[in-house]
């Protein structure tokens, strides 16, 4: 169960700049540390963040495992019409979580 | 308050705790840690033949953080993020982590404003370059360095 | 190790006693944090804590166990039921006549009430529903009971805090009491008030029990850490708790 906290002001005026935050829970596990037995933890990592706006990508980032755990992206879009926002994550062993935001554009 | 002991003894305590700590802790950063030199040649597979200049771009990181678990940055770019004139991506790579990359932000117009937020994880004191792709396939580049404190108390085993 | 032979220089550290901090002087461990690592805690979209109290309120509606109760099918709405609550734990139980944590209380509802197993302290599920409970105390002053039941549980709960243990042989007191505000590797000390728990340790890139802090000390003057629910934790516990009497509850809270 993968939880996400998002925060996107639910009105806004047509051509306001709005900014977005996105939390999402997720070890992001480097594949880069050891158990004290000396095996190597796999790697288990987000990669990719997609936020769609009424179906058109508004933005995108490629994670590396230097990305914090729990990983924390802001951004902005343009209000530009009332409608869905769309956010996925997508990684390491079929990681997969959608979230969504309704914003209402006047 | 007061505080008899001596800041040079009590610091001599705490270095014995630190030192106690790191006993059984997971061991991070296993490979070799990467150079500036692959963190060119990381940048070089971003930017291909391109220049890259000094400028447009700001990095913002604290100079200073307690625990390099979860360090904020913030890119900002000069840019009127119209069709014509805008940032297609932000990339960030760092000089001493296991691997350079961090991340990649792929942002256009739609964006209104170029600026980026994260938060990374750095493996020691450092520097830590920015780099944005503008919409005429120019690039640009900002770095910053960092001290990295690590946390005195740490865990056993995982 | 770099820091071989610094065992030495205890004795010299250790005959410092100031004694208990004044209420005047009290700070949260919030106050000897950077700038950035207090925007996280303040910014709910930000602090990684506020994802285990997201989960925390989904298994709160849950019906769970042979009883098929959700807590929420008796407790209603959290904002008051659970209003002030974590506050004042460690209470005293009478069933077992002596102050459980706030995670045995969540688990004895767990195995009473819903007929379900206990959950393991620092699981997933049991920090979510943790911190759920203590995020409805948020702003609220810590007000634990002490009363002719608990005193002598209090009273241990001091001694653990001033006897000195571990290899290093040193008092939680001569950290936090004598020294707070002073550096230790890199790190500030800091009084040890535990206002914000659980809580969201950016070390631990996790949220995580009181109780796991307080081990985590424990191995750090290279004591033998109490098992987790062991008495001796609860009453540590509850003796920080008094010890912080007034201060405001922030949990989740974010830590270095
Ligand atoms: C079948 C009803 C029932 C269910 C289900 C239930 N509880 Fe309770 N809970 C009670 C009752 C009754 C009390 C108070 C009486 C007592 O001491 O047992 C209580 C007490 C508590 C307390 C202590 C309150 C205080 O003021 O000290 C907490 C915390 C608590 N419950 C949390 C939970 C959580 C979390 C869940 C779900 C995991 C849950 N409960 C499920 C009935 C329930
Ligand atoms: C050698 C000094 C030292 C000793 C001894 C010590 N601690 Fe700590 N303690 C620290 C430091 C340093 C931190 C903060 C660590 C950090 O932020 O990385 C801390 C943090 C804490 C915190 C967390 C405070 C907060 O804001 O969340 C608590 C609670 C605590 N200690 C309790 C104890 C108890 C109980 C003992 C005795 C069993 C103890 N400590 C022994 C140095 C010490």
């Amino acid at each position: 169960m993968a939880s996400a906290l998002i925060n996107v002001p639910a009105r806004a005026k047509r051509g306001e700049i709005i900014e977005i935050k996105t939390l999402i829970s997720h070890v992001m596990e480097t594949g880069f540390r050891r158990t004290q037995l000396g095996a190597v933890i796999p790697r288990d990592i987000i990669r990719r963040f997609v936020c769609t706006y009424n179906g058109t990508e508004v933005f995108r980032a490629e994670l590396h495992p230097a990305i914090a755990a729990n990983p924390f992206i802001v951004f902005s879009t343009v209000a530009v019409e009332s409608g869905t926002l769309v956010f996925s994550w997508t990684g390491d062993h079929g990681f997969s979580a959608t979230e969504t935001a309704a914003i209402s554009v006047d | 308050m007061e505080r008899p002991t001596s800041r040079r003894d009590f610091l001599k305590t705490a270095g014995g705790v630190a030192a106690g700590l790191g006993l059984g802790s997971v061991i991070a950063v296993a490979p070799a840690r990467a150079t500036p030199a692959e963190m060119q040649e990381a940048i070089r597979k971003v930017v291909g033949s391109a220049r890259v200049t000094p400028g447009r771009v700001k990095l913002d990181l604290p100079p200073l953080i307690e625990n390099g678990n979860a360090v904020p940055l913030t890119v900002t770019v000069e840019s009127p993020m119209t069709e014509a004139q805008h940032v297609r991506a932000v990339h960030v790579f760092t000089e001493k982590n296991p691997q350079p990359n961090v991340v990649s932000f792929h942002l256009g117009p739609r964006a209104g404003r170029a600026r980026v937020a994260t938060r990374m994880r750095l493996a020691d004191s450092q520097n830590v370059t920015a780099i944005c792709e503008l919409s005429d396939g120019s690039f640009w580049s900002d770095s910053a360095g960092i001290v990295v404190t690590l946390a005195a108390c740490l865990e056993d085993g995982i | 190790m770099r820091f071989v032979g610094a065992v030495a220089a205890l004795a010299i550290a250790a005959s410092a006693v100031a004694g208990e901090i004044p209420r005047a002087d009290r700070r949260s461990g919030y106050e000897f944090m950077s700038r950035e690592t207090r925007a996280m805690q303040d910014d709910d979209t930000a602090n990684p804590g506020m994802l285990w109290v997201l989960e925390g309120g989904t298994l709160w509606e849950k019906k769970t166990g042979a009883a098929g109760r959700a807590c929420a099918d008796c407790h209603g709405d959290p904002r008051a039921s659970m209003k002030g609550v974590a506050a004042r734990y460690p209470a005293f139980d009478a069933a077992i006549g002596r102050p459980i944590s706030l995670e045995q209380r969540i688990n004895r509802c767990r195995i009473d009430r819903q007929q379900a197993p206990a959950l393991a302290y620092e699981s997933r599920e049991l920090l979510a529903l943790t911190a759920f409970v203590a995020r409805q105390s948020r702003g609220l002053p810590i007000d634990v009971t002490i009363d002719a039941r608990t005193h002598p549980f209090l009273d241990a709960g001091r001694a653990t805090f001033h006897r000195r243990q571990g290899q290093l042989n040193l008092a939680c007191a001569q950290c936090h009491d004598d020294n707070w505000g002073r550096q230790l590797a890199g790190n500030v000390i800091p009084q040890a008030h535990p206002t914000g728990y659980p809580l969201y340790r950016l070390e631990w890139q996790s949220l995580g029990s009181l109780q796991r802090r307080l081990r985590n000390c424990l191995v750090g003057i290279r004591a033998e850490p109490y098992d987790y629910g062991a008495n001796e934790l609860v009453d540590l516990e509850l003796y920080l708790l008094w010890r912080a009497r007034g201060m405001t509850m922030d949990a989740p809270a974010v830590r270095p």
